[in-house]
This record gives C-alpha cells, sequence and structure tokens, in this order.
C-alpha cells in the first residue's frame, strides 16, 4: 500500500481525455435512435470529472466509448492525444454490477487484469496490495456469492485498481450500494483517487455524489445527451455536504435538470 | 444416496442425546435388523427346500454372518463412533430382511412361482459364485467400451459446442447439420454402422460418442452462447486476448451447463451401449443378457442387471463427484 503510493507521487498517473463532436446512437426496430449529439469535453490529468444526468440519457454510452468497448459514429475520442481504438488496460472500467466472476475467488477475480497480460507470476503483491487498499485482504479466498453488495464493489474496485490505471472510468459504481455503504465508499473514492493521482471520469444520476467527489462536474440534457453547463467545483477535500457553497450548486444543478421547483 | 434415512430424525431434537452425540436415531433398529437377518439365515438353513437349489447353505451363513455383523455394529457403536452410521440404513436392512425372507419361502421353500422365470434368492447367488468370471469380463467390456465412445463423444461435443457458441462462422455451416443429425436416435445409425465401420467395436464406439456428443454440444453451445456480455466487457477492458475470453471467461462459465449435457449424453450412452451389446458386440453385460435369455438362465439375467444397475449408478456418482470439485463455488448445487 505504502509502495503503490509513494510510486504515484514520483510520475503523476493521469492522462488527459478529450472528447469532440462526438455522435453515437443505436439502430432499435430498424429506426436510428441517436444517443449522443455534438459532445465535446476536456478533462485534465488527475482530474475527477463527473458526467451528471438523467437515467438513460447516454451517460454510459459515452463511457462505453472512451473505455474503447465501442467506436462513435462521428467525432473523435482521444486519450493524452491519442485517438481511442480499442480497450486498453491503461483505461479501466468499474460497472454499476461489480461482474465479479461467480467461478474465481476474490483473490483471483482481482488477479484478472495482471493475468489476462501474462504479469501475474512477477507481480502476486500488486494483487495482495489493491485487496488490501480496499479492506478485502480476509476475504481473498471468498467466492462472490459470499459477499456483500459493498464488498462485491470494492473488489471491483480492486480489480481495477490493480492494473494501475491511468484512466479510471466509474459506470455508476455506488448505484446500487445502500445508502450508509455508499457513504463510505464515495470516502474511499476520493482517498484513493488523491493517494494515486488517476484522472476519474464517473458517470452519476446523484447530484450530491457528483458535487461531493469531483472537481468537475459535467451536466447533461435528456436523451439525445448533449452537454448542457460543465461546473467547476472549488472546494477542498474532505467536503461536506452542508457547505453553502455546494448547496448553491446543487441548486444549480438541480435547475439545469429541470428539477429546481421539486425541492 | 444415503440421506433417505437421515431426513427423517434430523428434524427432531433427541432429548437424551448429549450435545456433539449424532448417533442416528434409528440405531436401535439395528438390534431389530441383526435379529431379523439371523431369523432369516436359520429359516433358509433349516426349512427344507422344495425347489431343486444349490447354495443354499451358502445363502444362510451369508445371511448369518450378516446379522451377527449388526449386531457387532450396533455394539461397538459405543466405542467406535463410526460404526452408529450403519444406524442410518437399519430401516432398510429390516424390510430387505422380510423381503428376503418372503422371496425364499414362495419360490424355494413352497415353489409357489413358475421356474425358471422367478428363480430363488439360491440361485441369484448361485450366478455370482459360478458364473463370476463371465461376469466380471463382461463387466471390464461393457466399461470399455463405454469409457472410449464416451470420452470421444464427450470430447467433440464439447468442442463444436464452444466454437458453435463462439463463432458465428463455425454456427453458418454446422448448425443446420446439428440441427438435422443431433435428434436422431443414435441407435437408428446401427445396421449402417456396422456395415461401415471393419470392427463391431468401433462402430459401437463411434455409435456411444454420438449419442454422447449431441446433448454436450447442445448444452456447451448454449452455454457459451449465454454467458453475459458484462464479462467479457470486464476482460476486454482488462487487456484480455480473444484466447483468454474463450479460455478464461466462456468456458468456466460455461461449465455448469457442460455438465448438464455429460449428464445427459452419459444417460444416452448406456441405452446405445446395451443395444449395440445386444445386436452386434459379442462381448459386454448386454450381450451377457442376451446370451443368458437365449438359454432361459434367468438368475443369470437378473444377477447382470445388477452389476449393470452399479455400473450405471457408480458412473453417475462419478460424473457428480467431479462435478462438485470443480464447480465448488456453484450454490445450491443438487446432491446425488
Amino acid at each position: 500500500m505504502v509502495a503503490l503510493a509513494r510510486k504515484t507521487e514520483v510520475e503523476p498517473a493521469g492522462v488527459s481525455v478529450s472528447a469532440r463532436g462526438v455522435d453515437h446512437g443505436f439502430v432499435l426496430h430498424g429506426d436510428y435512435l441517436p444517443v449522443l449529439q455534438d459532445v465535446s469535453f476536456e478533462a485534465g490529468p488527475g482530474e475527477f470529472v463527473a458526467l451528471l444526468g438523467p437515467s438513460g440519457c447516454g451517460k454510459s454510452t459515452l463511457l462505453r466509448l472512451v473505455a474503447g468497448l465501442d467506436r462513435p459514429r462521428a467525432g473523435s475520442l482521444t486519450v493524452d492525444g491519442a485517438e481511442v481504438t480499442g480497450p486498453d488496460p491503461s483505461r479501466v472500467v468499474v460497472f454499476q454490477d461489480p461482474t465479479l466472476y461467480p467461478w474465481r475467488t476474490v483473490w483471483r477475480n482481482a488477479a484478472l487484469g495482471l493475468e489476462a497480460r501474462g504479469l501475474l507470476k512477477q507481480n502476486r503483491g500488486r494483487v495482495d496490495d489493491a485487496l488490501a487498499l480496499v479492506g478485502l485482504q480476509e476475504f481473498a479466498e471468498a467466492y462472490p456469492h459470499q459477499l456483500s453488495g459493498g464488498m462485491a464493489q470494492r473488489a471491483s474496485l480492486a480489480r481495477a485498481l490493480v492494473n494501475d490505471p491511468k484512466l479510471l472510468i466509474l459506470d455508476e459504481p455506488l448505484g446500487k450500494l445502500d445508502s450508509l455503504t455508499r457513504l463510505t465508499m464515495q470516502g474511499e473514492l476520493t482517498r484513493l483517487w488523491q493517494q494515486r493521482g488517476f484522472t476519474v471520469l464517473m458517470v452519476t444520476h446523484d447530484v450530491e455524489e457528483a458535487l461531493l467527489l469531483a472537481n468537475r462536474v459535467i451536466v447533461f440534457s435528456d436523451r439525445p445527451a448533449r452537454i448542457h453547463a460543465d461546473l467547476a467545483v472549488d472546494l477542498p477535500f474532505p467536503r461536506h455536504r452542508d457547505h453553502p457553497e455546494l448547496l448553491r450548486l446543487r441548486r444549480e444543478a438541480l435547475g439545469l435538470l429541470g428539477l429546481a421547483r421539486d425541492w | 444416496m444415503t440421506a433417505i434415512a437421515e431426513a427423517g430424525p434430523a428434524d427432531r431434537p433427541g432429548p437424551l442425546l448429549a450435545d456433539g452425540d449424532r448417533r442416528p436415531h434409528s440405531l436401535g433398529l439395528l438390534v431389530v435388523a441383526g435379529f431379523l437377518w439371523l431369523a432369516l439365515a436359520g429359516l433358509v438353513l433349516l426349512w427344507p427346500d422344495a425347489q431343486e437349489v444349490e447354495r443354499t447353505r451358502l445363502l444362510g451363513v451369508l445371511a448369518g454372518v450378516f446379522g451377527i455383523a449388526q449386531l457387532a455394529a450396533w455394539g461397538g457403536s459405543r466405542l467406535l463412533t463410526p460404526l452408529a452410521r450403519a444406524g442410518h440404513f437399519a430401516p432398510w436392512l429390516i424390510v430387505l430382511a422380510l423381503w428376503l425372507a418372503i422371496w425364499e419361502i414362495v419360490t424355494a421353500k413352497l415353489d409357489l412361482l413358475p421356474l425358471p422365470f422367478f428363480p430363488s434368492p439360491q440361485a441369484f447367488v448361485e450366478v455370482y459364485t459360478d458364473d463370476w468370471r463371465k461376469l466380471g469380463d463382461s463387466l471390464l467390456a461393457s466399461l470399455w467400451l463405454l469409457l472410449r465412445g464416451f470420452v470421444v463423444g464427450a470430447a467433440v461435443g464439447f468442442s463444436v459446442g464452444v466454437a458453435l457458441g463462439w463463432s458465428r462462422r463455425v454456427g453458418y455451416w454446422i448448425h443446420p447439420v446439428m440441427r438435422l443429425v443431433g435428434p436422431l436416435p443414435a441407435t437408428a445409425w446401427l445396421p449402417l454402422a456396422f456395415f461401415i465401420f471393419p470392427t463391431s467395436a468401433s462402430a459401437s464406439t463411434f455409435l456411444i460418442a454420438l449419442a454422447t456428443a449431441f446433448p454436450v454440444t447442445v448444452l456447451t453451445w448454449s452455454g457459451v452462447a449465454g454467458v453475459q456480455a458484462a464479462y467479457y466487457d470486464v476482460a476486454r477492458t482488462l487487456g484480455a486476448s480473444q484466447r483468454f475470453l474463450v479460455f478464461k471467461v466462456a468456458i468456466p462459465a460455461a461449465l455448469p451447463h457442460v455438465f448438464v449435457g455429460l449428464f445427459m449424453g452419459l444417460g444416452s450412452s448406456f441405452a446405445v451401449l446395451v443395444v449395440a451389446e445386444m445386436l452386434g458386440v459379442k462381448s459386454g453385460l448386454g450381450w451377457y443378457l442376451q446370451w443368458a435369455q437365449g438359454w432361459a438362465a434367468y438368475a443369470n439375467m437378473y444377477g447382470a442387471l445388477l452389476v449393470m444397475a452399479l455400473m450405471c449408478s457408480t458412473l453417475i456418482t462419478v460424473l457428480f463427484k467431479l462435478r462438485d470439485r470443480l464447480l465448488a463455488w456453484q450454490k445450491g448445487l443438487v446432491k446425488w
């Protein structure tokens, strides 16, 4: 754990992400369904950017494009200036569901990326470190069906961190957790991000979560998703939910989502 | 299999048993069973036979020894707790003793049932004492044939199933063939197979492999095709190659389905084995059954049927044990 932290102090680990005029959509029952329309944004190295928008607006599609799992129909996506053409272990996704492999123990799940790239033998210690980082070292030999929802999500976070990502792509990673586990995990995410210095892109539909964790909050419209606003959250960590600036930003974000009057 | 006797007493708390005393409640019944088997021995040895039968003494002695063994297990269970496990079988042992007594009376002792269709228990014993060599050879021949056919069929079915689930191009060519040929019972190929193949052994290996391969192919295929897309996404973002996706994601995820296919394949391989041995192969338990029928040796047929049942049951058990080992990560596995 200490070794990992020290390493990131030497070299800044984050990459810059840039989207220019990205269009994407799906063909559904013969009709074209636009999902993303002319999306452009920049995320600097080491920034924590939250993508906020109503459910089903296409934010997750954007993350899949950044991860390289799908290619955009138009526009360009670059990471550190290089076009994204496919998945790469330096850009790791944490999905809404932990999607741990049920036939592997927690340890072997966390080791997945190293094993896939043939690096496991020399780097077994990194798996142990990552499990310790998320507090699961005692559950290394447990199977996923023996874990609670929060533990499973932590295991999937460890699976991502083992690969020393330069970009962490989070697709509503806390969406299905109970509110107490969620609060703890929010704190842990901030701590890991500060310690490791990677760039984070996080999709969420929770306004408060976006404002608590991110440097910048990009607000999307309903489908097809377009960028509505780009809010800078210039507050030190750890943040408090009832900070007046945070409350003001919350009202502004809710207003942009068309919900101001309900509160 | 052993769970039957456990089910009842396990629900009720034993008021007089100390903590940690896991002796079954039916342990006391073991005394009843032991004396019943001794009584059976007396019945066999002392009541003169009405039928002309051999091995009456051997049957009586076996029953007596078995009865004494049960009494010894009951007595010894106080010192050696593993012996108490015999208590689980006590109700079964009682029923078996009663059934054997009735069987013995209506055949050997009173000659009420027509021969040769209903042989006595001692005639049954005689099959094993006098014909064990031929029975043993038949068992080995059947096992060897089954093993060859099943292994070939399972390997082919598994490979084709993975290829079908993975590659659209393979699917284009194999899917129509499989749909047409797969549902055809393997036994329908029998006349053709014995004609085409140089030996009856290779012909029946082919038939058993065919019967095994179809269910294994279909279940492996549906297992691989049904793997969650998210599992692949995870591996792809972590830098997995195609090879890794097949061998470390698709196949392990499909394994529960594969075992259902292997189980079904083993079942249909038994059916084909017996038919092939009855119609073409000159060895094996199926052949033995056919041979015994030709001589109207009904006791031998019953004896061979019992051996066959034990063989099939043991093979299924072995398959389930293998599955339990490989799929230990699954919740709620059915215990065989």
